[in-house]
């Protein structure tokens, strides 16, 4: 029942980020729609991803607001209204038809298939020590994944350092002297 | 002596925000601090875990220079540390992972499992979750000063 209510005043707020003119009141409506992730989180009883989101959509907001206010970006409305229509409303309606067919095979809401997360749920504590299973998951059966992720942060802060460096430090160094 | 001073003021007041807001910030950014290394040391016990935490350390930081200036936060974290500490934390992981070679295979839990709900327990995962956590506040500290160096860079 909540959930529901969640999804929905998410939905709004997200159609309300489109559509809005102003740039910052878009903003603020898309940090309303990751505080309702992080309380639909907590409602499926998954605090940790409940405060990584709530945490995370923090910084993302902070980071948009600062790039965002005072500054005048021109927004693009002319033109070419009939293709970008038909465009989207085939895609919609190409997207329902596999959707139709595909959302049949998946299981209930609420009830996954627990054929290898059975096994860690039984043997988790006493293997790993961990009284957090999702440490216990996340650092010890599942290492792998956890250094992809650290690789993938690391390589989008040297991207974001090297690609919003207007002047290059050679440059920025000969201006000095 | 009392012109100087005022003079000071208002010259360190221009760099960051009201007097309230800073006033506020001294109260609670240690707090913040002290919460994020706090999620981090009990990652393997409660919810949190070394991502969490290492935002909420990077947000602190971030609090920081929002309320006080740029060139406040710093004094407290230079742009180089940022750079180092990030790759200190990636190279305390792989160090982790390669670790336990020694006893047969990558990331092996290698140290004793303990006794579960204490602090020190579960072998390598507190120490993961540190090395991550210091790798995550690094970059992400580093991503809003290049964003904000940028609009200033911009500015004039």
């Amino acid at each position: 029942m909540e959930i529901n209510l969640l999804l929905l005043f998410m939905i709004f707020a997200a159609i309300v980020a489109v559509e809005i003119e102003d740039l910052l009141s878009s903003v603020i409506a898309m940090g309303a729609v990751g505080l309702g992730l992080s309380l639909a989180f907590l409602i499926l009883k998954a605090p940790d991803l409940a405060i990584t989101q709530l945490v995370v959509e923090i910084l993302c907001l902070i980071i948009l607001i600062r790039a965002t206010i005072n500054k005048d970006l021109p927004l693009v409305k002319d033109g070419r209204w009939l293709f970008n229509t038909t465009a989207t409303l085939t895609f919609v309606g190409l997207f329902l038809i596999f959707a139709y067919f595909a959302l049949k095979d998946l299981p209930q809401f609420g009830a996954p298939i627990m054929r290898v997360a059975k096994d860690y749920i039984a043997s988790g504590l006493e293997k790993t020590g961990a009284a957090n299973l999702v440490a216990s998951v996340v650092l010890d059966f599942r290492v792998y994944d956890t250094l992809g992720e650290a690789t993938v942060l690391f390589t989008a802060a040297i991207g974001v350092l090297a690609v919003i460096r207007k002047v290059g430090r050679i440059n920025a160094n000969k201006k000095n002297e | 002596m009392p012109i100087k001073k005022m003079n000071r003021e208002k010259e360190s007041n221009n760099k960051g925000m009201t007097l309230i807001v800073k006033t506020i910030t001294r109260l609670t950014v240690g707090l913040i601090l002290l919460y994020g290394i706090y999620l981090v040391l009990h990652g393997h016990i409660s919810p949190g875990g070394g991502f969490a935490g290492g935002v909420i350390i990077a947000l602190s930081f971030i609090h920081l220079m929002l309320a006080f200036g740029k060139d406040f936060a710093f004094k407290k974290l230079s742009e180089t540390k940022t750079h180092i500490l990030e790759s200190i934390g990636a190279l305390l992981f792989l160090t982790i992972a390669l670790l336990g070679l020694s006893g047969g295979y990558f990331f092996l839990n290698f140290l004793s499992r303990g006794e579960p709900f204490k602090l020190f327990s579960a072998g390598t995962i507190p120490l993961c979750n540190i090395a991550i956590s210091i790798k995550v506040a690094a970059g992400l500290f580093a991503i809003f000063v290049a964003l904000v160096l940028f609009k200033g860079l911009r500015e004039e």
